[in-house]
């Protein structure tokens, strides 16, 4: 009888430790960083995406000839808002990469743009326009951020997921936790628009 | 003997390139509120420059760092940047109001790096703007200590410091006359019951060394017991730039850059 209290003790002081020493909470945790900065990614994408309409509006007044360039910047914000971006993006290749490469496109028009616009010496020199290159600059700079830190969250979450004894872990206590998507470093996506002084 | 030093390449590849991908440029210590590692500014402009951000510190909580850089080792200026304000932590944990102004000469290249928490005020249209009104003119003439001085200056005017004029206001309240002395012994007994009204003489006798000699033994306990941290001189009380650490803000790459 006392043998087997004592079994029992030791079984739960056993499990316990191994589920301390495997540490359960690890992967939740890294999910929500990945989540957090999924949320900074899009924020920043949606604060370039904000800049367009009062962009296109300043140049417009000054190039109103560029037609193309201003057509295409319009479009690409056009298509990335209508993309609806399904609640699995994030384990959803497809849907991930769709939304990479609208983004991507919104980059090279925005790039296409700032370089006509350098043509037009009346426009490099309005204020409202300044104001908004910079503030462009800013954004392109904080989309690098974020998207630098989504890749070091997943890289964090991913290989947590993939490897023992998180791996068990995840099989036994969260086993809709799945692997996330990354972005790819040699895209289109990664080159920013060159703006010149 | 070409397919070894294939397999040889391979696998120094192997080896080397996720430490490579994963590269974290090599960052100079933060030794006060001015770091100078390229050795362009004087001693004197290094002082006013440590007082004026000590000061605006003191007035608003925020902290602002000038560093200027050796090398850039081969990083761009935002992607250094925002790297170097993380890893110092320069701005209060939190509020993350923390910006730096870095200048590398070899490279010719200036940015403001602003923490998440000043992106509404110094924002990116603002930072081009000081950087190319004052920093800039007299980068272009060889004026490193003018530019970081003009620069460092109107970053404070923007955030809404006023250094210059503050730095008499901003010192810790002595004057007995301005105190609510009977507010505070309400709000002492209130929260803190018989404690209250040894905090309240604390609060008046902190700086007289008779009064806390007699009451050591109180002080300790007090302290022990997690009453209050003892942290109020950590930063800026004398000299400024002695024991200046990062408050553990964060950055999130905003600011401006320029070039020279």
């Amino acid at each position: 009888m006392r043998l087997r209290h004592f079994r029992a003790l030791a079984l739960l002081v056993f499990f316990g430790l191994v589920l301390s020493g495997c540490n359960v909470n690890k992967l939740p945790t890294l999910d929500e960083q990945v989540k957090a900065a999924w949320s900074e990614v899009l924020n920043q994408y949606q604060r370039r995406s904000d800049l367009i309409p009062n962009l296109v509006e300043t140049v417009k007044g000054y190039a109103h000839q560029e037609q193309t360039v201003l057509t295409q910047v319009v479009e690409a914000r056009a298509k990335a808002t209508q993309m609806q971006l399904p609640a699995d993006v994030l384990s959803n290749p497809q849907a991930f990469h769709e939304f990479e490469q609208n983004q991507a496109q919104i980059s090279g028009a925005l790039g296409r743009l700032l370089a006509v616009a350098e043509a037009y010496p009346d426009l490099k020199s309005n204020q409202n326009f300044l104001a908004l290159q910079s503030q462009l600059e800013g954004t392109e700079n904080r989309i690098a951020v974020a998207r630098r830190d989504y890749i070091l969250a997943v890289q964090d979450y991913n290989t947590a997921l993939r490897t023992y004894p998180q791996r068990w872990i995840a099989s036994i206590l969260y086993p809709d936790l799945k692997i996330r998507e990354t972005f790819t470093i040699s895209d289109q996506a990664q080159q920013v628009p060159q703006v010149k002084f | 003997m070409r397919l070894r030093c294939a397999w040889a390449a391979l696998l120094f590849l192997l080896i080397f390139a996720p430490s490579t991908l994963a590269a974290e440029p090599k960052f100079p210590t933060l030794t006060g509120r001015v770091v100078d590692d390229a050795g362009v500014l004087s001693a004197a402009t290094q002082s006013q420059l440590t007082d004026m951000l000590a000061a605006h510190e003191r007035a608003t909580g925020q902290q602002v760092v000038v560093v200027t850089l050796d090398s850039l080792q081969g990083f761009t200026i935002e992607d250094f940047g925002y790297q170097l304000g993380r890893h110092w932590g320069i701005g209060q944990k939190g509020t993350n109001t923390g910006a730096l102004l870095i200048v590398a000469p070899k490279e010719h290249k200036v940015r403001i790096e602003v923490g998440y928490g000043l992106e509404g005020t110094l924002t990116d249209a603002q930072s081009r703007t000081i950087i190319e009104q004052s920093i800039l003119p007299s980068f272009r003439s060889g004026d490193f200590n003018a530019g970081i001085l003009n620069g460092t200056q109107a970053i404070i005017q923007v955030l809404g410091g006023n250094p210059l004029a503050g730095e008499s206001q901003s010192q810790p309240v002595a004057n007995s006359a301005e105190v609510p002395w009977g507010f505070l012994i309400l709000w002492c007994l209130f929260f803190f019951g018989p404690w209250g009204i040894f905090i309240f003489n604390w609060l008046r006798h902190h700086n007289d060394p008779v009064w806390q000699a007699q009451h050591r033994l109180a002080l300790v306990s007090q302290r022990g017991s997690g009453g209050w941290s003892g942290g109020s001189s950590s930063w800026g009380g004398g000299g400024g730039g002695g024991g200046f650490s990062g408050g553990g803000g964060s950055f999130g790459g905003g600011g401006a850059s320029g070039s020279w």
